[in-house]
């Protein structure tokens, strides 16, 4: 299990369906569903707050065009940043 | 959502890196509420495909380059999502339209989008020839092996065994056949560059499936050929499953019984082609320089003229409407014939349509005929009741028949078939006909008849028979043939 914030994930609970795709698919598994019910009666993903990695996966997994935004830690190398659209995990 | 992290709250130590796409519309314009997100079910495949897709025309920079073509089935409204250029077509033509759009606009990135009720079943015949002619868009495939939006029947790709609404004891090949196989069934044919079929089974295969995408579309922005990717996608609603579940099920048994592959991944040899030269339509008819504008005789010059003419199989009723087109062509007027007759070439009923305008025609397809030309006293019945009041109808007799219930129209009768006969041929009745159109019309010349008929007619007697015919006609309508006189003066 990967630690430290390397990434973060943000999910819109007016947009999220509740699939539980992105949970499944974490892999540090770090997200999970909401015990509680969001509006639309789902329960909605939900960041731990830890373990993030940044890799995307939970966002290609997701059905819902804008429901994850994912976002990745600025390495100390502005050489290393690289630009959206580059950042599909290397599977 | 203690946890939730807003996206005002981020810190300039992180960087965006995955979000929705703007080659989606900011709100969805769909009639339905909820215009904040898609229409799909939680853990639908097609969401997921429509995602790829946007970031693939994101990052090749083809947003303002990009027609999709969205079909019938979940996805019909994928107009709503994609802020590109949209066309929704009837169940199953994607291929069809995307033909029309590819050709018309070549330097536009076309996608068919269609899923498999659409694609492999009403419109199998669509793609299999869009793929045959090696047409240069792109076909992404939603292959969920079941009909999603009318609730679950069985599709052409259901498995063997698996329980529809219309297949509830499971998919039986004795009496519903196999699954179709789309993939290999195209890459049998030589046009196709690309065919590929991907999964959203698993994390690995989802980036598999982005990377087909893209790829299909390289080819088609390189202009290399028909570009096809199959999608295996996960219909958790209709298959009654968690969404989890339902990709587990692709995996465990769509992917067994469609596998995964490249099918083909090569560029098309084409023997050499020289395409033939193009030319004007008065050159290939050999009537170049002959077509100029003729001053119509009489007050009744015509903005439009709808003419149909209708009679028996064999009497002349279709050559009698493409002479009158190819009259129109030579005085440089807009023409269309357009010719509708039964499966019987001779005795069976027949009518035409031509439309003579000064404007382009807008369809070639006529409702209510200025002339009508009955050669039979069915196609009377038939077709008197719906030319326009202020129309002509030219009956080929010398009487109405005694019940016939005339229309506002004025009618001429006629005795097309008799002046023939006593010519020498029954047979040209039409060109009797012909004569007493024009005569009674002033629409086009004579002349103008004569040298289309000669260009027809090669034998000399029978020229010449056709000839008097044109005359005969013309001089009975003139003195003989009305039916009432009009108070104007003129004939119609």
């Amino acid at each position: 299990m990967a630690s430290g914030p390397y990434g973060k994930v943000s999910i819109s609970v007016e947009e999220c369906k509740g699939c539980g795709l992105c949970v499944e698919s974490c892999p540090p598994q770090c997200l999970h569903l909401a015990p509680e019910l969001s509006a639309y009666g789902v329960h909605p993903a939900s960041y731990d707050g830890t373990g993030c990695t940044g890799c995307g996966i939970c966002f290609y997994c997701c059905p819902e065009p804008g429901a994850i935004v994912v976002y990745k830690l600025r390495t100390p190398h502005p050489a290393m940043n690289q630009t959206r659209g580059e950042h599909a995990p290397a599977l | 959502m203690p946890e939730e992290i807003s996206v005002t709250a981020q810190t300039s130590e992180f960087e965006l890196t995955h979000a929705k796409s703007a080659v989606f519309y900011g709100l969805y314009e769909r009639k339905a509420d909820l215009k904040h997100r898609t229409h799909y079910c939680p853990g639908c495949g097609h969401g997921v495909v429509h995602k790829l897709i946007a970031e693939a025309i994101e990052d090749m920079k083809l947003q303002d380059n990009t027609i999709l073509v969205s079909p019938v089935g979940c996805s019909v409204f994928a107009y709503y999502y994609f802020d590109v250029g949209n066309v929704q077509v009837a169940h199953g033509r994607a291929p069809a339209a995307a033909t029309g759009i590819k050709r018309a606009c070549p330097d536009k990135i076309v996608i068919s989008y269609q899923g498999d009720g659409d694609l492999a079943a009403i419109g199998t015949a669509e793609i299999i020839h869009a793929a045959n002619r090696g047409e240069k868009f792109t076909v992404i495939f939603v292959n969920n092996a079941i009909y999603g939006m009318t609730g679950g029947q069985m599709a052409p790709t259901t498995l063997v065994g698996q329980k529809t609404t219309t297949s509830p004891w499971g998919r039986r090949p004795v009496n519903e056949g196999f699954p179709l196989h789309m993939c290999e069934l195209l890459s049998t044919l030589e046009a196709p560059v690309y065919v590929e079929r991907v999964a959203l089974s698993d994390n690995k295969n989802i980036m598999k499936a982005r990377r087909a995408i893209r790829k299909a579309l390289e080819i088609q922005r390189s202009g290399l050929g028909f570009s096809f990717v199959e999608i295996l996608s996960p219909c958790p609603t209709i298959w009654g499953m968690e969404p989890v579940d339902a990709r587990r099920w692709v995996a465990e048994k769509l992917i067994p019984a469609f596998p995964l592959k490249a099918f083909r991944d090569a560029k098309p040899v084409l023997p050499p082609d020289t395409p033939p030269p193009i030319r004007p339509v008065p050159e290939v008819l050999e009537i170049a320089g002959e077509s100029t504008h003729v001053a119509r005789k009489s007050a009744h010059q015509f903005q439009e003229m709808k003419i149909k003419i209708a009679g028996f199989g064999g009497q002349g009723v279709l050559l009698l409407g493409q002479i009158l087109a190819e009259m129109g062509m030579r005085e440089g007027l807009e023409v269309s014939w357009l010719p509708s007759y039964g499966p019987e070439m001779r005795s069976g009923s027949a009518h035409c349509h031509v439309c003579l305008s000064e404007q382009r025609i807008g369809s070639p397809l006529i409702s209510q005929p200025d002339v009508l030309i009955a050669m039979n006293e069915i196609s009377l019945r038939k077709f008197a009741p719906s030319v326009s009041p202020s129309g002509l109808i030219l009956y080929n007799s010398n009487t109405l028949p005694a019940d016939f219930e005339a229309p506002p129209a004025h009618i001429a009768c006629v005795p097309a078939s008799q002046i023939a006969d006593m010519l020498g041929s029954a047979k040209v009745a039409n060109m009797v006909l012909l004569g007493a159109l024009l005569e009674a019309t002033g629409s086009m010349s004579p002349e103008t008849a004569k040298r289309v008929i000669a260009d027809k007619v090669k034998r000399v007697e029978l020229l010449e028979m056709n000839e008097k015919a044109l005359e005969t006609g013309a001089q009975y309508v003139d003195k003989e043939a009305w039916a009432e006189a009009q108070p104007d003066g003129f004939p119609y």
